[in-house]
């Protein structure tokens, strides 16, 4: 990597956390912060925001996002950069909010300059800030899935595992199925909670082919689904945002894991369904 | 066949708890997808092509009206006959009258989805004319008495040793110890099945993948040469097809045809590629005496310059289906109607209304697989949450999802308060959970602690964390800022 700075000044960044890191992950936020200023970036946490207003879109109810739309515009507009851990919240963001007001003569141009300059975190890193894969440790084989609207809204693929290649004792088990959805899907793993049971499942079971003891990847919701169908099948596999292998944010352990080991999966237990 | 879309919820504990089902789709997911990818690969200009393709439809559905019109003008010089049809009511009276007029007793089918969605079988039957499936998978759920799964692959639903099954059942003629496990065994009972059923056919029904308006042709892709003699050897063809089939040349079809095989089962080009252009010819040597096209509308038209018009120029690959997590879980009968997956839960609202078919696009993680497949760049995902608008609008505001979307949305909307609330609700929830960093089973969670457990929220919320932590180092808040407040 070049030793010139990709930005003449130094970028602002408002981060959006995501409702989901903030509620149920702020480690994941902390790490955020941490991989963006060691990027050379000012790194914010507006007040204001709360949610990206993704349920109610994907629900069929933007009548009901776009408020909360309007809000995350006005309170990111003063930064260079939007940046959010996560695929879809960015994805959101970056694709969808020009959709929903395409028809909208105030919030048209709003809605297209905040899109314009959002960025899901691990890309921005990467395709923005030039960032060099960072120094850290991890002893471990993970395996990476790669969440759907940050694949294929998004493009993020490739940084990751740009980054992770330079974290020393971390080797990448590939999963055949890595592009394939987990069942999440929002509020359709509530919706259809049996459907999305035999989609995770399947992604367990690709998971554990992997020989991984490690899944990461970057979306808090697909984490959570996957987190919770292997710990119900008992499988021992550590699961992390990727940002916190990154920025070295390991004090917190996995996700649905105790900090009392004696309460996480044991490593023999028989893994089925 | 009847829409059995609005039960859509009472097709999934059957779907998920048939071991023969989960078996075929578990080789579906490691079939089409892989071979999909490879023959993509080894084609330079397929994403290309595929750019081209929709240029095509597009440019069609643009001008379709004219087009239709060179279309059926070319296919009666050819000496041809076009049925215009409304509704699939007057398809299925149409084909009868032309069954009728011609005494017809058995009418030999190779497949078509346009055929199952009028209901042709049973029309016929009905009315005394014996309908034949000739494609092995539609022969095969002809005999079981089932509608076909998939709209390239009717009977992937089944396994090998259930489809041995119903031949013993139904042909017990045959010596009930032959070795039905063998593919070509079973293949070559069916041949020998069929065969005379195709010499006495008095008409042969076939589909289309595409009609072309210059020459009024329309051609077929088979792998099993069965549309060749369903179309050949009858004294009439019948050709069933929707208006939005038509591509304005030959140039053009080749160019669908080049991403259509690919798409679907990973093939460069199907086994067999037929042209058809009217009648038989005073110089040809065999061929039908009648040509009939029967163009189908049954809602499309009104699909054209709404937000589904894109829809329109899917070409029947079954890409979406073979890549959709909620089809790779369920199969195609779940969905209750003729066309699955994906490109079903967008097609089937707009042919038999969203009140029938309200579950299908819902019915959807959104992942975004389906359009990342699909040779003619159908926003499928964009779709599937129009319909999801529609439905909603329908519903009212009185529905549990709108209630609850309109709770969350009055929190997110006040920040401070938000904080505050789900703060200190996530807070206590961590409390409770701290101990095993999940829980198995939550009041109103039940949807999701059903299948899996729920990992228990950290700590006290980021937001709340980080202005402890801003305050205490001073952090500015805003960029223009000069200092801590």
């Amino acid at each position: 990597m070049s030793d010139t700075p990709a930005h003449p000044k130094t970028p602002t960044v408002g981060l959006f956390v995501t409702c989901l890191v903030d509620l149920m992950r702020p480690s994941v936020g902390f790490a955020s912060v941490r991989l963006l200023e060691r990027a050379g970036c000012e790194v914010y946490v507006p007040e204001a925001q709360t949610c990206c207003g993704q349920p109610a879109f994907n629900s069929g109810d933007s009548k009901t996002a776009k408020p909360i739309a309007r809000q995350m515009i006005e309170a990111f507009e003063p930064f260079d950069y939007v940046v959010v851990p996560s695929g879809s919240c960015g994805g959101m963001i970056a694709k969808h909010y020009p959709e929903m007001f395409a028809h909208d003569p105030v919030w048209k141009d709003r809605a297209e300059a905040i899109a314009a300059k959002t960025h899901e975190l691990i890309s921005f890193l990467v395709d923005i800030m030039a960032m060099p894969a960072p120094d850290g440790r991890y002893d471990g084989t993970v395996t990476y899935h790669d969440s759907c609207s940050g694949l294929r809204e998004l493009g993020i693929k490739d940084q990751p595992r740009a980054l992770l290649a330079g974290v020393s004792g971390l080797t990448i088990n590939e999963g055949s199925e890595c592009e394939t959805c987990c069942g999440f899907g929002g509020l359709f793993c509530l919706k259809y909670p049996d459907v999305s049971g035999k989609i995770v499942d399947k992604k367990v079971d690709n998971i554990l082919a992997t020989g991984a003891d490690t899944l990461l990847a970057g979306d808090m919701g697909c984490l959570m689904n996957m987190a919770g169908r292997l710990s119900r099948r008992g499988a021992p596999v550590a699961v992390r945002h990727v940002a916190e292998v990154l920025a070295g944010e390991m004090d917190a352990p996995p996700i649905g894991q105790a900090s009392d080991p004696r309460q996480n999966p044991a490593p023999k237990s028989e893994v089925g369904s | 066949m009847k829409v059995q879309s609005p039960h859509f919820h009472d097709h999934i504990p059957g779907a998920l708890a048939d071991q023969n089902l989960q078996y075929a789709l578990g080789k579906l997911a490691t079939g089409f997808p892989v071979k999909r990818k490879e023959a993509a690969a080894k084609l330079p200009e397929f994403d290309a092509l595929r750019d081209h393709a929709r240029d095509i439809k597009n440019h069609v559905l643009e001008n379709l009206d004219s087009y239709l019109d060179h279309y059926e003008a070319q296919v009666v010089a050819a000496g041809g006959a076009v049925h215009w049809c409304a509704t699939a009511e007057d398809a299925c009276a149409e084909i009868l009258k032309i069954c009728r007029s011609v005494n017809a007793k058995t009418v030999t089918k190779s497949k078509t989805m346009i055929g199952e969605e009028i209901a042709i079988n049973d029309y016929l039957a009905d009315h005394g004319v014996e309908p034949v499936e000739t494609d092995l998978g539609e022969y095969i759920i002809q005999l079981r008495n089932e509608p076909p799964s998939h709209i390239i692959a009717p009977a992937i639903h089944l396994t090998k040793g259930q489809v041995a099954d119903t031949f013993r059942h139904h042909h017990q003629d045959l010596d009930p110890a032959r070795a039905l496990e063998e593919p070509r065994v079973m293949l070559d009972e069916a041949r020998a099945r069929l065969r005379g059923r195709f010499v006495a056919a008095d008409v042969g029904i076939t589909g289309a993948n595409m009609l072309v308006a210059e020459s009024g042709t329309n051609i077929l892709v088979t792998n099993e040469g069965n549309a060749e003699l369903t179309y050949g050897l009858p004294r009439v063809h019948i050709v069933i097809a929707s208006i939005e089939k038509i591509v304005p040349t030959f140039e053009d079809a080749t160019t669908i045809l080049r991403v259509l095989a690919r798409s679907a089962t990973g093939q460069e080009i199907t086994v067999y590629t037929s042209f058809c252009t009217g009648p038989k010819r005073p110089t040809d040597v065999d061929g039908p005496d009648e040509y009939h096209v029967i163009l189908l509308d049954n809602g499309r038209s009104k699909m054209l310059g709404s937000e589904f018009q894109d829809m329109l120029r899917c070409i029947r690959c079954g890409a979406c289906i073979n890549h959709c997590p909620v089809y790779g879980a369920l199969g195609g009968h779940a969905y209750g109607w003729v066309y699955p997956g994906p490109m079903g839960s967008v097609l089937t609202p707009a042919l038999v209304g969203i009140d029938d078919s309200k579950h299908l696009p819902n019915a959807s993680t959104l992942c975004g697989r389906c359009e990342s497949v699909c040779p003619m760049r159908i926003p499928l995902p964009r779709m599937l949450r129009a319909w999801r608008e529609k439905a909603v609008e329908a519903a009212g505001p009185g529905t549990t999802q709108a209630r609850g979307l309109r709770l969350w949305a009055w929190f997110a909307a006040r920040p401070a308060t938000y904080r505050l609330v789900f703060g200190l609700g996530t807070f206590a929830l961590s409390l409770l959970g701290g101990l095993k960093g999940r829980f198995r089973r939550l009041p109103l969670l039940g949807g999701w602690t059903k299948t899996r457990d729920l990992p228990a929220p950290q700590a006290q919320s980021f937001q709340m964390q980080w202005r402890q932590q801003a305050a205490m180092q001073g952090r500015k808040t805003h960029p223009n800022q000069d200092s801590a407040p």
